[in-house]
């Protein structure tokens, strides 16, 4: 009876916590596919409405896969169809007529027409919530001329509407589908939303009414890990299929083996840049910006910080886009240069820096070159996104900071002087205008400009382009080699 | 008794009323609005202000507190600014995933902790007692997410014999269910052992000094035997104590074990909610482990009353 005693108490004990735990939730799972993939995420999207939640995890899962655009990015870059069988545009480029594709529904079962086209487009401006969204300001009306035929009239001519048209601000939505956005996509890609398991994964599966290619595999799951090392230890251990980016290059030794694992490095729209207060001292002085730029060893910050995988650029433009020069050659390291430009001055710097592991690791080696020319930086590591958007971003309260800048064809956040960089010439503006509205040629020469005045005038220091770092389990193919476009293209994935 | 279960009941409700100022005061004075990081680097002026006024995060600062208390006192949680759903349901759901993982530490620990404890302390003077008692000062060493770096290390990563994270409901495959929680089970068990040891170990030591042990022995019951009838029973009263605090802290250790093991339980919602600044979940998430801290003391008075005859009348 005693002994029973102690049991009931402990029990009680247990059962205490138990009770106030509740139900335990009834979640659904228990995949019904052939083939599937798991791929590992970092971020995991906070819902699933891109019009008006920030945050390239939304983006990354659902454009191209659940969400169609009239036309998409490939992987070099380059503009090709998707919705829109084609399109023509008039002499004067202010008219796009887009041919739709016939006999493509919403997975709700509607039809996708011209209406659609118009309800999208239309829907940027009214509802859409992100600044984004005013690069399709260009749209002066969109009409629907049959079922199949859309007709874009733009206020003037625009080189970058089309390739606007590509990222998330194309994306096709049904009139009827846009209810509840955050928790229930509509599209007509080629997978729907299976199972969202919320803080754990997000399965898409096949949708069998797709109009084009089916997907060779049948159901996708987005496995979200805030932990790089349980991320390695889950490809390890077969617990997913791909990494879909390497958290730090260090870790890629794990998966040398060439029998169990590929490795795909490629590029991505992400300049990690050093940014400078360009609007108060000491780096309102156009001679201590590029005093900074000639005391940074890149190469050496490069292999130090992120075990030489990236790219050297020297300026805001990613080598996939068509205006890319090489402009490290501005800026070569020059201690001694950097130096006279300060003119014998010492300056102490507040780096105020996100906390993320590439910013973090770069701020130690930027710190010891700056203060071999006689720049003392103290780093303050900042929490992201919270404290680094408001300090920063907002108040811009800071000297120097680290970030990668990831959105694509991002050069025109220079031209807005209120960003946090400060920067304010108005011959950099005219040429961002100048080469919207010119020829294709114009825009490449215009563009081109751009990028060397940023770099001359020394506005940031660009400290090199984050790679695209992907690890797979053997056999597993279509993996896109560059992260160019804001979707983690799956259509093209396959398993042996 | 009832007098007693009444008392510990008023000071459970003034503490959760208590708990329920404090957490939204803190949550107040965070830095990070949340309108403005839910837009990110997208933010216009104009849509930061219509959001707030959609999260409700521009009223004056009493208004909300009255609203989102009031919301809890009938079970509303209130709507998650970042999900745009209820947080209730969100909460319950992984709170179920976090109770089984605590509990799980619980037996293991208390599976080591018992035997490991109780031979400690009748052999204290032994070499193999004094094994233990240094083993346990080890182990209360190492934090909880280091033994589950270190177990997935062995178990998964080398040995490939359990998976390395990852949660698999009961409903979906019990036995793969069972294999996700092993390791997590063990790395929160183990340590909370380590430190439940020490106490079994001393309380059986004092036990074995009382004068009723003495008087049991000299009527002929063996050792063990004299422990197990007289002594046990006495030596659970400070262990139940600790058990209670240790509930407390293996709570705490199952938040960063679920980010180590990526399992979707209450402390990866936490964190995301603190992340995201979605101030109604992280004030419900907290509420809801303060409300689960101060039960388990509650329950802890209670079972006091139940192994000790003595206290039910003290007070």
């Amino acid at each position: 009876m005693r002994r029973i005693g102690i049991w009931i108490a402990l029990g009680g004990l247990l059962l205490g916590t138990a009770a106030c735990g509740g139900g335990s939730g009834g979640r659904s799972g228990g995949t019904a596919a052939k083939e599937s993939l798991s791929v590992g995420f970092v971020a995991e999207p906070a819902n699933l409405d891109f019009t008006s939640t920030e945050g390239a995890a939304i983006p990354q899962a659902l454009l191209v896969n659940v969400y169609e655009g009239l036309v998409k990015l490939d992987q070099d870059g380059k503009i090709q169809p998707l919705l829109a069988e084609k399109w023509d545009v008039s002499p004067d480029r202010r008219t796009y007529t887009f041919t739709l594709r016939k006999n493509v529904t919403f997975t709700s079962g509607a039809p996708f027409t011209a209406d659609d086209v118009v309800f999208s487009l239309g829907r940027v401006r009214t509802d859409w919530k992100l600044k984004i969204k005013t690069q399709l300001d260009v749209i002066d009306k969109v009409d629907k001329k049959d079922d199949t035929t859309a007709v874009v009239t733009l206020k003037r001519p625009s080189n970058g509407f089309l390739y606007a048209l590509a990222t998330r601000l194309g994306a096709m939505f049904s009139r009827t589908g846009v209810a509840d956005l955050a928790n229930k996509p509509v599209g007509t890609g080629p997978y729907q939303l299976g199972v969202w398991k919320r803080g754990d994964s997000i399965r898409l599966d096949a949708n069998p009414k797709y109009w084009g290619t089916k997907p060779a595999v049948s159901a996708v799951t987005l496995k979200y890990f805030k932990d790089a090392t349980a991320m390695n230890n889950a490809l390890l251990t077969g617990g997913i299929d791909v990494i879909s980016s390497v958290q730090a290059p260090e870790s890629l030794q794990q998966f040398a083996d060439p029998n169990r694992f590929t490795t795909v490095e490629g590029t991505t729209n992400g300049e990690v840049v050093l940014s400078m207060n360009n609007g108060r001292p000491p780096f309102d002085d156009k001679k201590a910006r590029q005093a900074v730029r000639y005391a940074i060893d890149h190469k050496a910050l490069l292999d130090t910080a992120w075990a030489g995988r990236g790219k050297l650029i020297g300026s805001m433009v990613p080598p996939t886009d068509p205006w890319y020069e090489d402009r490290t050659g501005d800026y070569p390291y020059d201690p001694a240069k950097a130096k006279e430009l300060l003119g014998g001055k010492t300056y102490t710097v507040k780096m105020r820096i996100p906390n993320l592991p590439y910013a973090v690791a770069s701020a130690q080696v930027v710190k010891s070159q700056l203060a071999q020319v006689g720049i003392t930086a103290d780093i303050e590591p900042l929490e992201f996104p919270a404290r680094w958007l408001d300090v920063v971003f907002k108040q811009g309260d800071y000297d120097m900071s680290i970030i990668n800048h990831v959105e694509p064809r991002d050069m025109g956040i220079f031209a807005d002087k209120s960003y946090y960089f400060r920067y304010d010439n108005p011959e950099f503006g005219k040429l961002l205008a100048s080469a919207d509205e010119g020829s294709e040629q114009q825009q490449s020469d215009d563009l081109k400009q751009a990028a060397k005045l940023l770099s001359d005038d020394a506005a940031a220091d660009w400290l090199f382009l984050f790679p695209n770092l992907i690890v797979a389990r053997k056999g597993v193919t279509g993996l896109p080699q560059n992260a160019i476009a804001e979707s983690f293209d799956f259509t093209g994935l396959a398993k042996q | 008794m009832i007098v007693y279960l009444l008392k510990r009941l008023a000071v459970l409700l003034a503490s959760v009323a208590a708990a329920g100022v404090a957490v939204f005061a803190f949550m107040a004075v965070l830095p990070g609005d949340p309108a403005e990081i839910a837009l990110g680097v997208n933010a216009t002026p104009e849509a930061v202000a219509e959001l707030r006024a959609r999260f409700g995060t521009d009223r004056p600062p009493v208004t909300q507190f009255l609203d989102w208390f009031g919301g809890l006192a009938h079970g509303d949680f209130g709507t998650s600014y970042v999900t745009s759903s209820p947080i209730g349901p969100q909460i319950a759901d992984r709170l179920g995933v976090t109770v089984v993982l605590v509990l799980g530490g619980m037996v293991v620990a208390l599976l080591v902790a018992v035997p490991a404890g109780t031979f400690a302390a009748v052999h204290h003077r032994d070499p193999l007692g004094a094994a233990i008692s240094a083993a346990s000062q080890v182990g209360i060493a190492i934090p909880a997410f280091l033994a589950g770096i270190l177990l997935v290390f062995v178990f998964a990563v080398k040995a490939q014999a359990l998976p390395s994270g990852g949660y698999v409901p009961i409903a979906d495959d019990p036995a793969e269910w069972l294999r996700s929680l092993l390791l997590p089970w063990l790395s929160l068990g183990l340590v909370q052992g380590a430190v439940l040891t020490r106490y079994v170990r001393s309380a059986v030591l004092d036990v074995m000094r009382e004068d009723y042990l003495r008087t049991a022995r000299a009527k002929g019951r063996g050792r063990m035997g004299a422990l197990w009838r007289h002594g046990l029973r006495n030596a659970s009263i400070p262990v139940v104590t600790v058990l209670g605090l240790q509930l407390a802290t293996l709570l705490i250790g199952a938040v960063v074990v679920e980010r180590v093991f990526v399992i979707p339980g209450l402390g990866d919602l936490l964190l995301n909610g603190v992340a995201g600044r979605d101030l109604l979940l992280v004030q419900g998430v907290v509420m809801v482990l303060v409300a689960a801290v101060l039960l388990i003391n509650f329950v802890v008075d209670v079972c006091y009353a139940v192994l000790d005859p003595r206290l039910r009348g003290a007070r």
